[in-house]
């Protein structure tokens, strides 16, 4: 029988660790893929807020004689056949991904968070009809409605965010009408009642708060998936109009003709995105083993 | 059971005719019509010219009463005629079902193979540098692109052998046409397998803490019994639901393959209906795209119930 050292076991666990510093070194050790996932994220968002002070180039300007130039030099990711900087052009398509991506996800989770609440809080015929509009909106693949939203609304940036917007809220609707369903037959929520609490204060204040860790969960696969989404769509040429400098226009500008003479342009836009939705895929799992305990591994 | 699937039918059939007003009413929001394209096309300005066009498609006529020809010649199988070709619809969409369905299936035929051997690897040496390995792999297959993937393997390949396999014409025999979707295939399926491969993975890891494990593992049964026998034939359950999830997965892959090597699939039509603003392709391939995935959702429920005898849908 082997003795038990408390010190050691307490350690292990975290519980002497105070401040933030510390705590998140802690957490960083303890879910290194999450570390990275977060890091890679970091590095996305700063790239697109500062993108102006990173670029060394205009991303638009065309320059007939540095066309299609290779990696190197001036260019260090090459021009494209306009002769635009590659590198330029990436650090600020980080600034469209960023702004479709997050803007999509807050846009689609805020509406279904207002769905899901009032579907689940008000039950009854209400909840009945929300969900039957949301297995008509669920049975549409993600693109293919984003892409028939894109092509009703017209190409542009805000439409663009729309587009991949409404193909996310039934989602966010299921997990919050979900946990609602289960959270309003708590004691507490009887409690706030029987103090005289409204009962839109009530699913605001008490509800919803407590459908916040799976939704974290959830806002952080969409976020991944809107980038890819908006990737698609540009890419199929039914996204972001010129002249903003969308990761996957770039493909699609160079996809068939340059695979064979610049094979710079099809790479480095790829890594672009590749890297940045992984990056919040590995986020969104640590995140889940975090927030969601049932779920751990 | 029989009332489970009578009301299970009637759903099906209310979320198809909620999709269908849905998605001619969005159709309809566009700002321009195919009369405008058509005319500019034409480089006709004549506004008389441009109202001829569009009473001759019909375009005119109330929105109720277009969505009412629509539906009705639905339900007798009259898809309408395309505006761009100007030839019925089906006879454009019939033709490019299957070269789309034989990719489709071949894409999750790639999937489960590659996907379920790798889950169930990983979740019985969890926490290994395989497991790591395999995680990350998956994780990176949900995070390329598979347009992207696609031009990477067009680009291999004309770098390693100059040229690559292009569906041009119709393809002489079976062996031919699967060879030339071999590669599309395992683009689209290298996408879905990560989705497989993560789900087998939790779904094993669940089942391996489950009581009965312990009991096999105690009776002394061999590690890999245990594994397989036990642990497996369970854990595959979940994973069954998730070729559902699938079917809209692929979808999403086939839209972006299909343009990338140039398979003249539905997929890719689709887009290029949609950019010629041609409803009647447009709409009745959205219901044929809805129509096969809530149709998978169905019989994946089917299975489920079949598969396991504690799901009960009684009541």
């Amino acid at each position: 029988m082997s003795t038990v050292n408390h010190d050691a076991e307490l350690a292990r666990a975290g519980a002497n660790i105070t401040g933030w510093v510390s705590q998140l070194a802690f957490t960083a050790r303890r879910y290194p893929l999450g570390a990275v996932g977060a890091l890679i994220v970091l590095v996305f968002i700063l790239t697109a807020v500062f993108a102006n002070f990173i670029a060394p180039m205009d991303p638009t300007s065309t320059d007939a004689k540095s066309s299609l130039a290779v990696p190197g030099g001036k260019f260090w990711l090459g021009a494209d056949f306009m002769g635009r900087d590659m590198f330029s052009r990436i650090v600020h398509g980080a600034r469209i991904s960023l702004a479709v991506g997050a803007g999509a996800t807050l846009i689609g989770g805020a509406l279904g968070i207002a769905i899901g609440l009032t579907s689940g809080y008000l039950g009854g015929t209400v909840d009945l009809l929300t969900q039957r509009l949301m297995d008509i909106m669920q049975s549409l693949p993600l693109l293919v409605m984003a892409l028939v939203m894109a092509a009703a609304l017209g190409p542009s940036l805000q439409n663009t965010i729309i587009a991949i917007a409404i193909p996310l809220v039934p989602s966010v609707a299921r997990v919050v009408r979900s946990s609602t369903l289960s959270l309003r037959e708590q004691p507490f929520v009887e409690a706030a009642r029987a103090v005289g609490m409204g009962e839109m204060r009530i699913a605001v204040r008490h509800v919803l708060p407590n459908t916040l860790a799976p939704l974290i969960v959830l806002g952080t696969a969409q976020l991944g998936s809107a980038i890819l989404v908006e990737a698609s769509l540009s890419f199929l040429g039914l996204g972001i109009p010129e002249p903003y400098p969308s990761w996957g226009r770039m493909l699609s500008e160079s996809a068939a003709e340059y695979v064979r003479t610049a094979p710079w342009l099809v790479i480095f836009p790829g890594v672009a995105i590749s890297m940045t939705v992984f990056g919040t895929n590995l986020l969104g799992d640590a995140l889940r083993d975090i927030l969601d305990p049932r779920q751990r591994s | 059971m029989g009332s489970y699937l009578v009301r299970r039918l009637l759903l099906m059939a209310l979320t198809l005719f909620g999709m269908s007003v849905l998605i001619f009413v969005m159709l309809r929001l566009v700002p321009g019509d195919i009369s405008d394209i058509l005319v500019d096309a034409a480089g006709i300005a004549d506004p008389k010219e441009k109202a001829k066009i569009a009473k001759e498609l019909g375009l005119d006529r109330p929105i109720v009463e277009q969505y009412g020809q629509w539906v009705g010649g639905l339900t007798r199988g009259d898809l309408g005629f395309a505006y761009v070709s100007e030839r019925p619809a089906i006879e454009e969409i019939a033709p490019r079902i299957p070269i789309s369905a034989k990719l489709a299936l071949m894409a999750l035929f790639f999937s489960v193979i590659i996907g379920v051997p790798f889950g169930v690897i990983s979740a019985v040496r969890q926490n290994s540098l395989m497991d790591y390995g395999l995680r990350i792999l998956s994780l990176s297959g949900l995070s390329l692109p598979s347009f992207w993937l696609g031009l990477l393997v067009l680009m291999a390949a004309v770098h390693w052998f100059g040229t690559i396999p292009i569906y041009t014409n119709e393809p002489r025999g079976f062996l031919a046409e699967v060879g030339l979707l071999a590669i599309p295939a395992a683009v689209v399926g290298f996408r879905s397998s990560a989705l497989i491969m993560r789900l087998t993975r939790s779904s094993m890891l669940e089942v391996m803490r489950q009581d009965y494990i312990r009991t096999a593992r105690s009776k002394g049964a061999s590690n890999a019994s245990v594994n397989y026998d036990h642990a497996l034939r369970n854990a595959l359950l979940p994973v069954v639901t998730i070729i559902g999830i699938e079917a809209a997965f692929l979808v999403g892959g086939l839209i972006v393959t299909e343009t990338v090597f140039n398979i003249p699939g539905v997929a890719r039509f689709l887009v290029e209906a949609i950019r010629w603003r041609d409803y009647p392709i447009v709409q009745n391939l959205v219901m044929l795209i809805a129509f096969v995935v809530v149709m998978v959702n169905f019989l994946v429920d089917m299975a489920y119930m079949v598969l396991d005898p504690r799901i009960k849908f009684g009541d």
